[in-house]
């Protein structure tokens, strides 16, 4: 049961991140990612990551998705731009892309993973909550920091006149 | 990981990467460059969660937790500028900006 789910889900994360990379129309490229995100989660909660799965649908394909949207609707962007020239530097790209991605992938199958059993508490939002909030607890305020800076950041960058 | 060995996990973050990869180089709107970038960053974390699942440890499961508070923060600046761009230009084709000053 979880090859098959595994197999359905990755097959589907693949084929939509194809159609965000060749989506014509951007809001096609962004229901695609959102789909993307969805598949991710599963992925996501067959590793027993139940908590990180609920925050990818929550924060990915709700909040972070919802913006692109807003500003591909704000900006009247939905039409496709023009096909553009086929130069060098994008062939040259595509094939160091292509690269990349075959020798990660030999890396990965050359793994040699380590197997070990997970406890019952394994990645449940007790122990996610726990390791946050004491070992982790100096990230966790920087990344507020972080989102506080990106906030007063954003509204200043993108208002014309403040 | 009894049924599914960790290298296929690895093996789709690494094609999830390489496409986000593909799409920052070849893709012209800048839209589309920045959710190929939420891509890149998705494999990052399947990888976190796939090792951490492996080692039979959840606490790669924070470094993931951080990276989708990173791409939230990077997603709201990154559209700022989109739209900064766009007001001053008025388009969003990467191959079209050229120069850094208004």
């Amino acid at each position: 049961m979880t090859t098959f789910l595994f197999y359905l889900f990755a097959i589907l994360t693949v084929a939509s991140a194809f159609s965000v990379i060749l989506a014509r129309s951007p809001i096609y490229a962004a229901m695609s990612l959102v789909g993307t995100f969805f598949c991710l989660a599963g992925i996501y909660a067959l590793l027993l990551a139940h908590t990180i799965a609920v925050l990818q649908v929550l924060v990915y394909a709700g909040a972070i998705m919802v913006l692109f949207l807003f500003v591909i609707m704000l900006l009247s962007l939905a039409e496709p731009l023009p096909p553009g020239k086929i130069t060098f530097g994008r062939v040259v790209g595509a094939l160091c892309a292509v690269g990349l991605g075959v020798l990660l992938a030999y890396a990965s199958w050359n793994f040699v993973p380590v197997g070990a059993e997970p406890p019952p508490s394994f990645g449940t939002l007790q122990s996610i909550g726990a390791q946050l909030y004491t070992q982790w607890l100096a990230p966790f305020e920087a990344v507020s920091l972080l989102l506080l800076v990106a906030m007063v950041g954003a509204v200043v960058v993108a208002k014309s006149r403040i | 990981m009894h049924q599914v060995p960790l290298q296929s996990y690895l093996t789709l973050a690494a094609t999830l990467f390489s496409l986000g990869v593909l799409g920052v180089l070849i893709k012209r709107n800048a839209l589309v460059v920045f959710m190929s970038v939420e891509l890149m960053l998705n494999a990052s974390n399947l990888t976190f969660l796939a090792f951490a699942r492996d080692a039979g440890v959840d606490m790669g499961h924070l470094p993931a937790l951080f990276v989708i508070a990173v791409a939230a923060a990077e997603a709201s600046i990154g559209l700022a500028v989109i739209i900064a761009v766009f007001r001053s230009r008025g388009t969003v084709n990467v191959d079209e900006i050229r120069t850094m000053r208004l």
